[in-house]
């Protein structure tokens, strides 16, 4: 913790797993200091001493909080529900808390780790917009379909929960990497409503710290 | 989402193993495999998502596919010595007994399935002796074995314990 006491987000503006927890943060009126990693810059800023010392994964986001640093936002995510617990980011019910869930690792786990930096480098620069647009559209194939029986308003219902602040961030991936968000009208719809929330805007990429000015709102 | 695990129970069908593990965890509560104290939870939770997001996804059947049968290999081998190098780190201010603490926590449930892939994908685990330890002390667990690969109703004669 910083000496006024708050929380410390370890962010890259354009990360969608740091946006996930930027949207937590807000929706939860946590006020924090962010310290931005750039993961480009510097043959990126994930892989100093530094930041390996205080996040082994070296990634972001990597949250300081209640004196301990923490990895992968949905265990971040989970430990602000566990101890900030309201307002709710995941359902009382077991039935829908699987679901909340299920939807959150099917985008943490199944989608965004296929697209992300890392693997894209691996992939060699003339493979990558086919290699991402694949691992998006595979994953959305199969979102839009389970969206379909759970969705209200929002993923789950129409309270916003953990696999809303999932969604928005991936579906900003899609946008970047030109995937065709024709099939995806549930999926669409449910993103939109959520960029309309005052916690999705004040954490989106565009409004950080460390936006490029070329690409600042 | 086209793969396994998936599990029919109280009347819902669920995918996702992390998902279905929670869901067990809050409807089956005994034996704990989440400890209580939040600090801790957390930590479960991040060598699980470690793993389970930031390991297995970028060495399963669907990628190593796509990345050709030359390359399978190395870029299996790259995924998990990757991400043993950080849970290696981790561990080290975690684990007890276990991989947090002493108790078996779903952390562990993670772990070895996962230094089973490395074995299999010939990843030298010298490098890791706190992830060897905790899993060969896993592996000594009934549960760990009753559920073991090659004690499955479909694992082929060849494979079989």
């Amino acid at each position: 913790m910083t000496e006024s006491g708050k929380p410390i987000l370890y962010s890259y503006f354009r990360s969608s797993c740091s946006w996930r927890v930027r949207i937590a943060l807000a929706l939860k009126s946590i006020d924090y200091e962010t310290v931005p990693v750039n993961l480009i810059k510097d043959g990126g800023q994930q892989f100093s001493k530094e930041f390996q010392a205080l996040n082994p994964m070296k990634q972001v986001p990597a949250l300081k909080i209640d004196g301990i640093t923490i990895g992968q936002s949905l265990a971040i995510i989970e430990y602000l529900e566990e101890t900030r617990p309201t307002p709710r980011l995941l359902p009382q019910d077991p039935k829908k808390r699987v679901l909340v869930r299920m939807i959150s690792d099917l985008i943490a786990g199944g989608i965004q780790p296929l697209q992300n930096l890392s693997i894209l480098k691996q992939v060699g620069q003339e493979n990558q917009l086919a290699w991402a647009q694949k691992a998006i559209s595979s994953g959305f194939n199969a979102l839009e379909q389970i969206l379909q029986s759970t969705a209200g308003k929002y993923c789950v219902g129409d309270e916003v929960s953990m696999a809303d602040l999932c969604l928005v961030p991936q579906v900003a991936n899609a946008e970047r990497y030109k995937v065709d968000l024709t099939p995806y009208p549930t999926i669409s719809r449910i993103n939109k409503a959520l960029l309309a929330l005052e916690a999705f805007q004040v954490s989106h990429p565009c409004r950080q710290p460390d936006t490029p000015p070329e690409l600042r709102a | 989402m086209k793969q396994v695990p998936a599990l029919k129970i109280d009347g819902i069908t669920i995918g996702q193993s992390l998902a279905i593990i929670e869901y067990l965890e809050e409807t089956r509560p005994t034996p704990r495999l989440l400890p209580q104290d939040p600090k801790k939870r957390v930590l479960v939770r991040m060598i699980s998502d470690l793993i389970a997001g930031g390991i297995q996804p970028l060495q399963n059947l669907s990628i190593l596919k796509q990345v050709g049968q030359e390359n399978q290999l190395a870029w299996a081998q790259k995924a998990i010595s990757s991400g043993f190098n950080a849970l290696e780190q981790i561990l080290q201010s975690t684990a007890g007994k276990y991989c947090v603490g002493d108790e078996v926590s779903m952390a562990d449930l993670c772990l070895v399935p996962q230094v089973a892939n490395a074995e299999r994908y010939k990843v030298d685990l010298t490098p890791y002796p706190t992830i060897s330890r905790i899993n060969k002390a896993l592996l000594a667990l009934e549960a760990f074995q009753v559920s073991h690969p090659c004690r499955q109703p479909d694992t082929p004669p060849e494979l079989r314990a």
